[in-house]
């Protein structure tokens, strides 16, 4: 008996439903709270080809939602463990792994080698760059977002229908993420699976796609909405003419005379100006510890205080840095303005 | 006339409400009445929240008495 006789049995599915499944390429772009319960959906229904796209490691603040990893995996590429464990799930399906960022100079030749994107990702920088390269390759990408306890679901781009700059035109700086704000561990996990529904709806050309639509779910209030969008022709014309149009966020510091350290990688956003912020990436730190100075106060930050935190230790107990003082709540915290 | 407004993400959690009855005299349009809602409040990119009337998205709309409208902000976490 076939392993896919049960989803077969439907009408929606059938034999040829199945062979287009087996035939469909999906990248996943983000295997985290919403990556990891649609790659396993997409891995069960037996989907041709998984791209799994993450840059980031597994930490042990992540397995509370990022169900595919486990406690042994702290500190391993996520997207290599997500194909470890999604081979053993289902070895019939092929799974390409991406341990790099999406950039405006990688986006379009990898997205052009799918046939949806599912969006996983945790900042506005790579939802307009995943919803550009979309436009320019035509393709469809399927939106989910969250905020403590809310989600946003839509598919943009659909048979030219709607994209994301059509509901959010203006990029915005409030790059708040679960990291920062907290979440229960089921919201993306029912929005990742919601936009597992919505990729396998598209692949087989049946039902409602929620195209022209953004669904708006409170989880803890146990209500849901639907918002009608309509496209804004003249955002989608903007980056078919000229192109991806990259999101660049930068900001001020609150103490101009202070020396700052920033352990992000270089691409995290926002960017502080100033001559007295260094971006040394927290892998970097052993090579570069240098050029920080070491005889006035240094503030060290990241997205939330975590990594800024192992920074410090690094730098003291190896280095010797005896000036660096933790920024707490992150960059949000210490941005004038 | 009366209008409810519906509040997402961190809107509400600034309104510290999730909806409200407002009643006014006069017209306003849906933008209009966005930034009466959202002034004074710790909200630093007030223009990326979106506005919907009657679930469908468009700030240039006249309200009308029963009107229903949500102010949307982006969210990013995944």
């Amino acid at each position: 008996m076939s392993r896919y006789d049960r989803q077969i049995q439907l009408t929606e599915v059938g034999p040829d439903g199945q062979e287009k499944l087996c035939n469909a390429k999906i990248l996943l772009v983000g295997v985290g709270g919403l990556g990891c319960p649609a790659a396993m959906y997409l891995a069960g229904a037996g989907v041709g080809v998984i791209g799994l796209m993450d840059h980031d490691k597994v930490d042990m603040s992540n397995l509370h939602r990022q169900v595919l990893f486990q406690e042994s995996d702290v500190g391993q590429s996520k997207a290599a463990v997500a194909k470890q464990r999604l081979e053993k799930q289902n070895s019939e399906v092929q799974f390409e792994v991406y341990e790099e960022p999406l950039t405006i100079e990688n986006a379009e030749t990898i997205i052009q080698q799918y046939d949806v994107v599912l969006d996983g990702t945790d900042n506005f920088e790579t939802k307009y760059l995943i919803n550009d390269a979309c436009i320019l390759t035509n393709k469809p990408w399927v939106f989910a977002s969250i905020y403590k306890n809310e989600g946003q679901l839509s598919v943009f781009n659909y048979k030219d229908g709607p994209t994301y700059r059509c509901v959010f035109p203006k990029s915005t700086r409030e790059n708040i993420s679960c990291e920062a704000t907290g979440v229960l561990g089921v919201l993306p996990g029912i929005l990742g699976t919601l936009q597992a529904a919505e990729v396998l709806k598209i692949i087989l050309g049946v039902g409602e796609v929620l195209s022209g639509k953004l669904k708006l779910i409170n989880m803890i209030q146990a209500s849901e909405q639907t918002i009608n969008i309509n496209k804004r022709s003249e955002e989608v014309e903007k980056i078919r003419k000229n192109g991806i149009a990259p999101v660049y966020i930068d900001c001020d510091l609150k103490h101009k005379d202070q020396w700052y350290l920033d352990v992000r990688e270089v691409f995290e956003q926002p960017k502080p100006k100033g001559k007295k912020v260094l971006n040394i990436p927290l892998g970097d730190l052993a090579s570069r510890y240098k050029e920080i100075p070491n005889n006035q106060d240094v503030f060290v930050f990241c997205q939330s205080g975590k990594r800024s935190k192992n920074a410090i230790e690094i730098l003291k107990n190896e280095f010797g840095f005896h000036n660096l003082k933790n920024v707490e709540g992150g960059i949000e915290t210490i941005i004038d303005g | 006339m009366k209008v409810t407004v519906k509040y997402f993400g961190l809107v509400a959690e600034a309104a510290a409400k999730q909806e409200e009855v407002m009643e006014f005299d006069g017209t306003f349009t849906a933008s209009e009445l966005k930034a009466q809602c959202l002034n004074g409040l710790a909200i630093a990119d007030k223009d990326s929240v979106q506005i919907a009337v009657n679930q469908n998205l468009d700030d240039s709309i006249t309200l009308k008495d029963g009107d229903e409208v949500a102010l949307l902000p982006p969210f990013a976490g995944g």
